[in-house]
């Protein structure tokens, strides 16, 4: 498959490569996919003041697109608000990488892991989970 | 060195320039229909079909008439299948094959089942080979045919076919075999291996692409198969349409190398194969897939585990191998074949297919192993289940959200 330059620049030189430490209370954890579906995908967040996205981590295991898709949520989440955060949908991911509709899945699995590390972060300082929206499968 | 590396001879392989140069005087001087009996053009032509016949029927010890062209092995499955249950379905109508067969077989297969055949699927053993007792319960007396492959595409296993065909012959059915993968590799004598029906191609052993043959055993038994597409009774009435001549010189000519280099190219692929195997399984959580004792020597299927199989051939962007990762399709399954095996999916989805080949060296062999270990290493540090499994976390344990 022929991917766009983006997602083989990500893919070559992934962003936010590591890990946080997913027991503080300012960070937040998403682990998304299954291995027998042959993506799983992590991304970490963490917040200061204001609800600010200060650091945010990936690690991914998966095709070419989902490590793209990944890197660039990493790359997008920083600096935003929490509730900015939220807004990211899969295919702007889509958009921005030119992803093949075969690979769409790969985007929405990284919407799925922003909102699922908003959440377990929500849930770790008492706030209630957010009832996520169907994203576009 | 060539960049990049083709490990990929089992989806094709390149054309021998002795073939080549075998098949240029067809195209342009030697023209002729080699259906044409009446003029010069025509004689030569035919010369060269005939010629050609006996280069393919000696690698595989048959007689020239039991050869029939066919456009390649798909088409050649698929008359040797379909032909062989239209002729014979007033006998029987049940066919038995292996879940690990092409999908020019078992596609063919379940076309048939719409058809009015029975069909049933053997499955493997987790090294790869069917289970000799397991056929032989399955036979009935409505049984015409057993199709089962000579050597497996993507794990190289090659199956008991003289058994199988012992077995098949027993209970008074057929024996066919896709032996695409097989000859030209290794040994294959219809004769001596008992096989009724055998489906091969040029391209994968350095012929060109699009020309093939079955085999079709014309004495003890004498075999019959139903054209499957009608026109000027060509190759016997069994396969109609003008012969593609210059293909067939190819075949014959790729037939005669193989003949003659079978021997010192296995000893030399396999030798490179192992070292590429030992070097790379020895990294920690990888595995060889398949029986490494009845295999072909030029296919080594491996996976890495905690990697995922398509990632890690974008990162082995200078390698040509295969993936039994399906991660491009729409499906996202991983291969069946690994599968079939007792493979889980993970694994399934972490493997690679290197398929070696006439023209591999040893320094591109190198260069494999070390791209691949670069490759994996790269991978596993940016792959969460890596970084869980060397914290000791069962992944087994873990509720995974399925998507």
């Amino acid at each position: 498959m022929a991917y766009s330059e983006k997602v083989i620049d990500h893919y070559n030189n992934p962003r936010n490569v590591g890990t946080l430490n997913k027991d503080s209370k300012f960070v937040g954890t998403g682990l998304v996919g299954a291995p027998e579906c042959g993506d799983v995908m992590r991304l970490q967040i963490e917040v200061g003041a204001d609800n600010v996205i200060t650091d945010a981590k990936f690690k991914t295991f998966g095709c070419g697109s989902a490590i793209a898709s990944s890197s660039l949520a990493t790359e997008w989440l920083k600096g935003k608000t929490i509730d900015e955060a939220l807004t990211i949908d899969n295919m702007d991911i889509v958009e921005e990488l030119a992803l093949p509709p075969v690979k769409i899945h790969c985007s929405v699995l990284a919407e799925d892991a922003i909102k699922s590390a908003i959440n377990d972060y929500r849930v770790k300082n008492g706030l209630e989970a957010i009832v996520l929206e169907k994203s576009h499968h | 060195m060539k960049q990049p590396i083709y490990l990929d001879n089992n989806a094709t392989t390149p054309l021998d320039p002795r073939v080549l140069e075998a098949m240029l005087p067809y195209f342009t001087e030697k023209f002729g229909n080699a259906a044409s009996r009446n003029h010069a053009f025509g004689w030569v032509a035919e010369e060269g079909v005939d010629y050609a016949r006996e280069q393919v029927a000696k690698l595989i010890g048959c007689t020239e008439k039991e050869i029939i062209f066919t456009s390649g092995a798909t088409e050649a499955d698929n008359l040797g299948i379909k032909g062989v249950f239209e002729m014979y379905k007033e006998k029987g109508n049940h066919i038995i094959t292996a879940v690990t067969e092409h999908k020019a077989v078992l596609d063919t297969c379940k076309h048939l089942e719409k058809n009015g055949a029975r069909v049933t699927y053997l499955g493997v053993k987790e090294d790869g080979l069917v289970d000799l007792a397991e056929l032989e319960a399955a036979m009935t007396p409505e049984t015409i045919l057993v199709s089962i492959m000579y050597g497996n595409n993507e794990i190289g296993v090659i199956q008991p076919v003289k058994e199988i065909a012992a077995i098949a012959h027993k209970f008074g059915a057929l024996f066919m075999t896709d032996a695409t993968q097989a000859v030209g590799k290794i040994p294959v004598d219809v004769i001596a291996d008992g096989i009724d029906l055998m489906a091969f191609t040029a391209h994968k052993m350095y012929g060109p692409k699009g020309v093939g043959a079955l085999y079709v055993r014309r004495k003890n038994p004498r075999v019959k198969v139903t054209s499957q597409m009608d026109g000027g009774g060509h190759e016997r009435g069994m396969r109609s349409g003008t012969l593609n001549v210059p293909g067939i010189v190819g075949l014959g000519k790729a037939c005669e190398l193989c003949r003659l280099e079978m021997a010192s190219e296995s000893i030399r692929l396999s030798g490179l194969r192992d070292k590429l195997e030992s070097t790379l399984s020895q990294m920690e959580e990888s595995y060889v897939n398949g029986n490494t004792q009845h295999r072909l020597p030029h296919v080594a299927n491996i996976s890495f585990k905690y990697v995922e199989g398509e990632g890690l051939m974008m990162a082995m962007s200078d390698l040509a191998v295969s993936s039994g990762s399906a991660c491009t399709s729409a499906s996202l399954e991983p291969s069946y074949v690994l599968k079939s095996l007792g493979l889980s999916d993970d694994l399934a989805h972490s493997s690679i297919r290197y398929g070696l080949g006439r023209f591999t060296t040893e320094e591109e062999i190198d260069q494999a192993i070390a791209v691949t270990q670069k490759a994996v290493n790269h991978l596993r540090e940016l792959s969460p289940l890596w970084e869980m499994f060397k914290e000791g976390i069962d992944l087994s344990k873990i509720e995974w959200a399925e998507h």
